[in-house]
């Protein structure tokens, strides 16, 4: 008798899009707000946004079930960190704490793809990005997500990134003044909207710098 | 914890004897279950068919119940890991009263509570077989969420599970608004599943509503909605192309 396979996939793709952009010294992670599944839409107002930790905040895109256990594992070591170093982490920190969690569930991974943005220990904005499995890099910007192929051909023009391979290595934060890439981070998303069905509603935009943390939002196209 | 899992059918873990301890298909489902937010709180409705495959095997199964004072279910797919369900949340509303502290699990915990359950089963691939809504009220504040069998789970003005998704969704997001009267509310949700009964073929003729407000949850008795097919186009449905069939 062969091994009966199962008619139903743990797994399904709820859209969506997220980007990060680091600043000299602020960081601003955005995504939409479409929950999606197949040629549905679920919700319009669903933020795929979370603040872990005073300098931290992930946006994920993919598997909504498994980005918010995700979440919820990261908070819940987050708070254990607290109380055992009676300091919140650091960005680096929780990038690695990430990258780490993701790598856990190597064999059944957790189909999320997230980009952590926040300020380093100098108060430089930093956005890590990462792939399913918790393979991750320190970046300038980054977009995950359905819209990622739209968005960062975009921002690669737009931002100059320079070469990952010079050395010495050049710093990929922006030089951009925070109101600027907040317009180019709407201006992506607006572009997004238009050519991928899982992208749109509505944009959330959060913005951390040395005063702390806000929240922006802006209407997109629902269809 | 499964007592099976030490069994030696388990030993040889992905084996065609440990198959049969796992879900692979649902047999006795229910279809659409559809949710609003209104002014005074949340209304849910469902149908009380439960379908055998393509058989309407049952038409007095109650997929809505309501969960503790402040809280209810409705519930689609297989009808026994609904039962299930029930058991679990039962439980729990007995242990939160147990506890006698004066304070009770409103909507939002019920639903974290179906949301790990759902996803932790997801996991361990052996899903319960349902979409579930979960709506509610408690201090004031309106509560309407819906989990799926994988642990997708999200909260809305209005939710709906299945087919309700294809055709009641586009229709409340059209009429629905903030402040539904009682009878508004219960207008929009007739609307709703009468659509689901002439366009879903294991929808049957035999609902119930519940209502949710700070008052409590009221269910109410089953009853038939009013349909039409009184159409010309039905009188003589061969008319155009005589024939065997």
């Amino acid at each position: 008798m062969t091994k009966q396979h199962a008619n139903w996939s743990p797994y399904d793709n709820n859209g969506g899009t997220v980007v990060a952009i680091a600043g000299a010294d602020y960081c601003v992670i955005a995504s939409d707000t479409r929950m999606s599944t197949g040629y549905s839409i679920l919700t319009r107002d669903y933020s795929k946004i979370i603040q872990l930790a005073d300098k931290s905040v992930m946006a994920s895109s993919g598997f909504q079930a498994d980005v918010r256990a995700l979440q919820k594992v990261l908070e819940a070591r987050h708070l254990i960190y607290q109380h055992q170093h009676n300091k919140q982490m650091s960005c680096p920190a929780m990038a690695q704490l990430l990258s780490n969690t993701l790598y856990f569930k190597r064999f059944f991974p957790y189909y999320a793809f997230n980009v952590l943005g926040g300020l380093d220990s100098e108060g430089k904005g930093c956005v890590f990005t990462y792939d399913a499995v918790g393979s991750y890099e320190r970046v300038g910007y980054s977009s995950q997500g359905s819209g990622s192929t739209l968005i960062t051909p975009y921002l690669d023009n737009q931002l100059k990134s320079p070469s990952p391979l010079l050395l010495p290595a050049k710093d990929a934060v922006t030089p951009l003044s925070e109101s600027e890439a907040i317009d180019l981070v709407k201006t992506c998303f607006v572009s997004a909207t238009e050519r991928d069905i899982y992208t749109g509603d509505k944009l959330e935009i959060v913005i951390l710098n040395a005063s702390g943390i806000r929240r922006d939002y802006m209407e997109l196209r629902k269809d | 914890m499964n007592v099976s899992d030490s069994t030696p059918a388990m030993n040889n873990l992905m084996g065609s004897e440990a198959d049969s301890q796992r879900t692979l298909y649902p047999y006795v489902t229910g279809t659409s279950v559809v949710g609003i937010k209104y002014k005074d709180g949340i209304l849910l409705a469902a149908d009380m068919g439960g379908s055998y495959g393509s058989t309407l095997r049952y038409k007095t199964v109650e997929r809505l119940k309501s969960v503790g004072k402040h809280s209810i279910i409705g519930a689609s797919g297989e009808i026994s890991d609904f039962q299930e369900i029930m058991r679990n949340l039962d439980d729990l509303i007995l242990y939160d009263n147990m506890w006698d502290d004066g304070n009770s699990f409103g909507p939002k915990e019920v639903h974290n509570y179906l949301t790990r359950m759902m996803y932790n089963r997801r996991n361990k691939f052996n899903p319960l077989w349902n979409s579930l809504v979960l709506g509610g009220v408690k201090n004031g504040q309106k509560y309407l969420g819906t989990v799926s069998m994988i642990g997708v789970h999200y909260e809305d003005n209005h939710v709906a599970t299945g087919f309700g998704n294809h055709l009641a969704r586009p229709l409340l997001r059209d009429e629905w608004h903030e402040n539904l009267t009682f009878e508004e509310g219960v207008k929009l949700l007739e609307k709703c599943m009468r659509v689901l009964l002439y366009r879903d073929r294991s929808a049957v003729n035999k609902l119930q509503i519940a209502k949710i407000t700070e008052e409590g949850v009221t269910i109410s008795q089953p009853y038939a909605l009013k349909t039409f097919w009184g159409f010309s186009a039905f009188k003589n449905p061969t008319a155009g192309a005589e024939g065997s069939w």
